[in-house]
């Protein structure tokens, strides 16, 4: 019965390379680089992809890890007691919220708001940097970024809790017992221990936010370029697979769009594979598996 | 002259000369919930001289320790009342917060416990840096100050940078006493710092202590009682929490007051 | 300690306490919004017609979401008869059996398999069943097409490594002196795995399924290529079959304010599906795992 996993590892990745064979033997390496993404001619390329799946997971993660790990180290070493439990129920409830469901919010409610007012201010304050030029229009590469943040915020907190819990009691009472304050105890003792696993935790989150689909789908705009501007849209891996999968015309198209989900199965995987070496290495309890 | 000023903290300097004890304890009681570990103490801990505190498992022995330098503020649930002086000071007044009570009151505890991704050198110098002390030089004479005084300078003086746990367990416990020693605190507590050794370790340790004892004042929580005969000035026994005896070493153990304590040196009970 | 210098650590630590606690509430702050807006738009469009009537036509309002709120419990029912037997098994497996090395690769396969995108799990079972019949013996069991069943399986091999987990880390739970008292008795291995090891972490087991399920209760990705989607029942399990989430997504980037409307009654009605089964599960079990601090 466990054999399965490793049956069902298989069953993905050659199913996905027999999918994705047509378009491989087609196209070759150079799908990898090409910004082409014209399926009336036939011809297409992961680039544009291969950018908003990076750059939305880049900015989810410069977005969410501070804030995780600043959440976990408040719930772990400096909340009032009584605290601590509701918080930890209310982010373990925000993990549990549906992709689609915040993809819902993101469309009628963050995009409007961003649109309307975050994005102007940022353009207004920072708009001589190529990276806040350009027309607004609401969904675009940094509301994708933004919705992806929120959805890997409680992975990471969650994961960082556990490891700054795993670290010993003993070295937290020796930097009190030379007088620290909290922090200085927080810093000293608990954070220089706990530096590997905290990374674990990140390159987890980064994992999940190369995945995430249904939410970014719905608030990055779709668009194929490549783009300076964050306020530009962009189009990822999983939500070029999601939204024209069913609509591709044609077996070759089908075939480019299973490839570039085998592009995203082995950077997901690779990025996994990372995460729970680091985590397991890390040799603190045994971390849950998260979802 | 004190590295770290400690103006309108400290103590002042003709008090220290006096033969007036170092700390002062008075109906201390320490409970968790509603356990209560130590009843009404009151006790003299003499300066620049080694105290023991023994006492069979359970006695309440690390609680009483620990409640002089106000580490079971860490614990929630741990209630303390009594009255402790330092010198003089109220260490648990309002006006004084734990962060100075604790440089000032220095600890070393059962298991070693260096910072593993620190150098030996950071371990020892890591006090002194979080009080402001950043002149190189400074710390690097400090740091073979105290760790010559922790009978560890020769052993480490080649490789200051290895990470601290590449030493063996009775090093990282010197180096443990070093790193509370380099904040210059005015009493040191020990809590069964041996227990985890070796025997050459331990005797290393022993020795440790009889030599820092013209210079510091120090608490050591020992159930080795060969120990605190051996290396002690003065004795306190405690029993189901409450002090039983306290005097002088060697009359606590040759002619000990009250009969429990008897039945305990004697090794009839504990 | 200077006294400057204990000013200015005083002063870090409490603005490091400040923003820390600004984080805190800054990661709350989403699930606040969201279930706010949810029950503005959302609770306020919930009526009789909403859990009994099938989607109207394009452009038409009103009509309700009944086909999706039944194809999600039935692609729930079979996601759990795919993946519940076989990721309980093979957690039983990987706590009773095998041996350290191999169960220590399993173990790392299935956290894999857990980071593995739901969309990547929706091409796999496209390929499996959706391209071409699947055939038994000359007879075609699953004629090709988007099904219902197709969705179920994709559901239930999500579930698997999830279960199989969750699971394992339960049993691991139960104290090993209850195995060696009914071994020391004579009973046979299995059995005593069966009616005493299991039975005691049966609880724990419980949870993990109703967790895992509702995880896949919410997935809208692997749907997309294999249940496919339904605007009316689906009258055999091999028809494409309508879900919620499908169906909110659907409506939610449509053009049309009533299903936009339709859209946020439907995630609200998720949601509480959701969180309720999340929210249950913590509180039954709260006695047993009160471990955390």
């Amino acid at each position: 019965m466990a054999a399965v996993i490793f049956a069902l590892i298989v069953l993905i990745g050659w199913e996905l390379a027999r999918g994705a064979r047509p378009a491989m033997h087609q196209f070759g390496w150079g799908f990898l680089i090409s910004t082409d993404w014209d399926p009336v001619n036939e011809k297409f390329g992961a680039l544009p992809f291969i950018f908003g799946t990076l750059v939305s997971s880049a900015i989810a993660l410069l977005v969410a890890v501070p804030i995780s790990i600043a959440t976990a180290v408040y719930l772990t070493e400096l909340a009032p007691l009584w605290l601590r439990q509701p918080l930890i129920m209310f982010i373990e409830l925000l993990a549990a919220v549906p992709s689609v469901i915040l993809g819902l919010w993101g469309i009628f409610v963050m995009v409007p708001w961003l649109r309307d007012h975050l994005f102007p201010w940022l353009q207004k304050c920072f708009g001589f940097l190529p990276l806040f030029k350009g027309p607004i229009y609401g969904v675009s590469m940094l509301a994708g970024g933004i919705i992806v943040a929120i959805m890997i915020i409680p992975i990471i907190t969650s994961v960082s809790r556990e490891i700054l819990r795993s670290v010993p009691g003993l070295q937290r009472e020796a930097a009190y017992a030379l007088g620290a304050t909290r922090w200085e105890v927080t810093r000293i003792a608990v954070l220089s221990y706990a530096k590997k696993g905290l990374f674990g935790a990140v390159i987890l989150g980064l994992g999940r936010a190369l995945g995430e689909t249904m939410a970014v789908t719905m608030v990055i705009g779709n668009s194929p370029q490549i783009a300076a501007s964050l306020f530009a849209p962009g189009y990822t891996l999983a939500s070029v697979i999601a939204n024209e999968f069913n609509e591709a015309t044609g077996s070759l198209y089908t075939s480019a769009l299973i490839e570039l989900g085998l592009v995203l199965l082995g950077v997901t995987v690779l990025v996994n594979v990372a995460a729970q070496l680091l985590l397991k290495t890390f040799a603190g309890p045994s971390v849950k598996p998260q979802h | 002259m004190p590295l770290i000023s400690t103006q309108a903290v400290s103590t002042p300097p003709d008090l220290k000369s006096t033969g007036a004890p170092a700390l002062t304890v008075r109906n201390l009681s320490v409970s968790f919930g509603g356990n209560q570990v130590i009843k009404h103490a009151s006790l003299d801990i003499a300066a620049r001289a080694v105290t023991a505190i023994i006492g069979p498992s359970g006695c309440g022995k690390s609680t009483f320790l620990r409640a002089l330098n106000r580490m079971h503020e860490l614990n929630p649930e741990a209630h303390v009342t009594g009255e402790i002086r330092l010198f003089g000071q109220d260490l648990y007044s309002r006006s004084i917060e734990p962060v100075i009570v604790r440089r000032r009151i220095g600890m070393v505890f059962q298991k070693s416990n260096p910072f593993p991704t620190m150098s030996i050198a950071d371990n020892v110098t890591v006090g002194l840096r979080l009080n402001g002390v950043r002149a190189r030089k400074v710390l690097a004479e400090r740091t073979e100050q105290t760790l010559r005084m922790a009978a560890l300078w020769d052993e480490v003086k080649d490789r200051l940078h290895a990470p601290a746990i590449s030493l063996s367990g009775g090093q990282q416990q010197r180096l443990c006493i070093a790193r509370a020693l380099a904040v210059e605190p005015e009493v040191l507590l020990m809590d069964e710092p041996a227990s985890a050794l070796d025997p050459l370790a331990t005797a290393k340790i022993e020795d440790l202590i009889v030599q820092l004892r013209k210079d510091y004042t120090i608490v050591i929580v020992t159930h080795n009682m060969q120990q605190a005969a051996r290396a002690s000035d003065f004795t306190a026994f405690f029993y189901l929490g409450e002090l039983i005896e306290f005097g002088p070493t060697a009359k606590v153990f040759t002619h000990p007051s009250q009969k429990r304590t008897e039945d305990y040196v004697t090794g009839r009970f504990g | 300690m200077t006294v400057s210098n204990h000013r200015w650590r005083n002063f870090k630590n409490a603005v490091i306490q400040a923003a820390t606690f600004a984080c805190a509430v800054l990661v709350v702050t989403p699930l606040v919004l969201v279930f706010y807006h949810l029950v503005t738009q959302g609770f306020t469009s919930i009526n009789w017609a909403f859990f009994t009537q099938l989607p109207r036509p394009e452009g038409e309002a009103g009509g309700g979401m009944a086909n999706a709120i039944v194809g999600t419990f039935l692609l729930l029912g079979q996601a759990a008869l795919f993946g519940v037997p076989v990721g309980v098994l093979g957690g039983i497996y990987l706590s009773e059996y095998g041996g350290p090395h191999l169960n220590w690769w399993i173990r790392f396969a299935a956290d894999i398999l857990n980071g593995v995108p739901s969309i990547i799990w929706g091409i796999v079972v496209f390929a499996l069943l959706v391209v071409h019949n699947v055939s038994l013996f000359g007879h075609v069991l699953i004629p090709r097409g988007f099904s219902a069943i197709a969705g179920g399986l994709v559901l239930g091999l999500m579930m698997i490594p999830l279960v199989m987990r969750t699971t394992e880390e339960v049993l691991q739970l139960v104290p090993g002196g209850y195995r060696e008292a009914a071994l020391a008795l004579g009973i046979a291995k299995w059995k005593t795995i069966a009616q005493i090891v299991v039975r005691t972490a049966l609880k724990g087991i419980v949870t993990g399924v109703l967790l895992a399920l509702a995880r896949v209760a919410g997935e809208t990705a692997p749907l997309l290529f294999t249940a496919f989607g339904n605007l009316g029942w689906a009258h055999k399990l091999t028809e494409p079959i309508a879900a919620m989430p499908l169906q909110i997504f659907i409506y939610a980037i449509g053009p049309y304010d009533d299903q936009h409307r339709q859209a946020w009654a439907g995630a609200f009605v998720l949601l509480v599906l959701v969180l309720a089964i999340n929210i249950g599960v913590r509180f039954l079990t709260r006695d047993r795992f009160a471990r955390r601090s």
